[in-house]
């Protein structure tokens, strides 16, 4: 078996490795990246817990080979709390303990931030449906459902305030740079 | 096993037509990569087209689409006219799998993962969907019906893929449904399928219709007896009693897990009943 060398980039990092032409993108990232948020519930695509996004695309890393990942771009459960900074998710699903063993729980966080960044006010039916291919065995789904709806809830407000503000749009960039920047230095 | 990723159809067939042992085609991989998993399938070659020009776009072509090997469910979904010209065909495609799924699967993986259950392929087959197989020979349009022979197998030949199907330009008020049933709402196998197309004259007579079933034979089939049973009616109940009786005859089904010789006789009259009312709905207009 001739090992497949690959160049590409994950969490907006530029990543290579060397695997074999048979192992998953999940084997890769879990067993020779040490990436292992991301979880190994079924390993065939029908448990959600390996939920990565390939190209800004909600996919299951075990149905992934690591050898076609050249040149596209991953995004994991790693890249995203920004250093201490938890994403709203995480923090929602914190406050609401939408989470118990915790093993589908990165899974249901990449695939709910792929629904918001496509839809900001989605109903909980569309909710429900797109993470049907997510598996959860303790909670029974409803305090997931209502993190993601509360989350959503909040998104919309900050993004009602930002657009309030429009006029003064030009300078609110810089001000997010700066608060990032006190923020690594704190 | 070997990996290879070539950029032209030609390289593509080149790899299939000398390779030794087993050979499979990477485009979804939602299959594919189970079987591995499963010990099911030991590919020596494993030949990734995602990236051969054509694979992965939707192309109008003389009114109709032709759409890429790899292109995805959620990508054929997002193009949003496909789907209005083919309802049926969308809507089947995109009730394979999870989100997630949706990301990766490929009509026409679905195509040649040759399972009788498969989603996407009686709704192709009413839509009247050709098959562009590409192969050291030469390149050949044939009927979608044409390629799954028996549960995993495929009329294709060594060195040979399908590289787009191609949905035609339906005639004026034409109407397309495909409806399964599954024990649940999500994330399930049909147990029966059936998949309608239908084109009305101005008087709402039907003038031409194909109607496909699935998951009661050993591949799709497409029911001529079904078409006849509503070709010149305006699907009036006694045209509605005839479909469904000539669905049901022609249902070949085994009892599986899943259903029952009994069940799926029955069901399958029963979806191509109310896939029928859909696609005359929608090809009212």
């Amino acid at each position: 078996m001739s090992a497949v060398h690959v160049s590409t980039k994950i969490n907006g990092d530029d990543v290579e490795f060397v695997c074999r032409p048979d192992e998953s993108l999940l084997d890769v990232l879990r067993d020779r990246l040490g990436m292992t948020g991301s979880k190994e519930g079924c390993g065939t695509g029908d448990c959600g817990s390996c939920s990565v996004t390939l190209d800004g695309r909600l996919v299951c890393s075990c149905l992934v080979m690591g050898a076609e990942v050249g040149g596209h771009e991953i995004g994991t459960i790693e890249g995203m709390a920004q250093g201490d900074k938890l994403h709203p998710l995480q923090q929602k699903f914190l406050e609401g303990a939408a989470l118990q063993c915790g093993i589908c729980t990165p899974g249901f966080l990449i695939a709910a931030r792929a629904l918001l960044e496509r839809n900001m006010d989605p109903t909980e039916t569309e909710v429900r449906y797109w993470l049907a291919g997510n598996l959860c065995r303790c909670t029974g789904y409803d305090k997931i459902v209502r993190a993601v709806m509360d989350t959503a809830k909040d998104m919309r407000k900050a993004a009602a305030k930002s657009s309030a503000k429009k006029p003064a749009a030009k300078k609110s960039p810089a001000k997010k740079t700066a608060k990032k920047g006190a923020r690594h230095a704190a | 096993m070997r990996y290879e990723a070539p950029d032209t159809i030609k390289a593509a067939v080149g790899l299939l037509s000398k390779a030794k042992g087993t050979s499979r085609i990477l485009a979804g991989g939602t299959d594919l990569l189970v079987q591995m998993r499963s010990g099911m399938v030991e590919p020596d070659l494993v030949v990734n087209i995602k990236g051969i020009p054509g694979m992965r776009d939707i192309v109008a072509d003389k009114g109709g689409y032709r759409i890429g090997a790899a292109v995805s469910g959620a990508e054929l979904e997002e193009h949003g006219k496909v789907g209005q010209m083919w309802p049926g065909v969308v809507e089947a495609t995109n009730l394979i799998g999870s989100t997630q799924i949706q990301g990766r699967a490929t009509m026409v993986g679905n195509l040649c993962n040759a399972s009788p259950a498969a989603d996407s392929v009686p709704a192709m087959i009413a839509a009247g969907a050709t098959a562009r197989v590409v192969g050291p020979k030469r390149t050949r349009d044939v009927p979608v019906e044409s390629i799954a022979t028996a549960p995993g197998k495929t009329s294709l030949a060594k060195g040979e893929f399908v590289s787009s199907v191609f949905l035609p330009k339906p005639p004026a008020r034409t109407g397309s449904a495909y409806l399964r049933f599954i024990p649940r709402t999500e994330m399930d196998i049909a147990v029966v399928a059936a998949g309608i197309a239908m084109t009305l004259n101005a008087k709402g007579v039907i003038t031409a219709a194909r109607v496909s079933l699935g998951a009661v034979a050993a591949r799709a089939l497409l029911v001529d007896a079904c078409a006849e049973a509503i070709i010149g009616s305006t699907l009036d109940d006694a045209a509605l009693d005839r479909l469904a009786a000539a669905a049901s005859a022609a249902a070949k089904p085994i009892t599986d897990k899943r259903g029952t010789v009994e069940f799926r006789t029955k069901v399958a009259g029963v979806l191509a009943r109310r896939a029928a009312v859909i696609a005359y709905d929608r090809a009212r207009g």
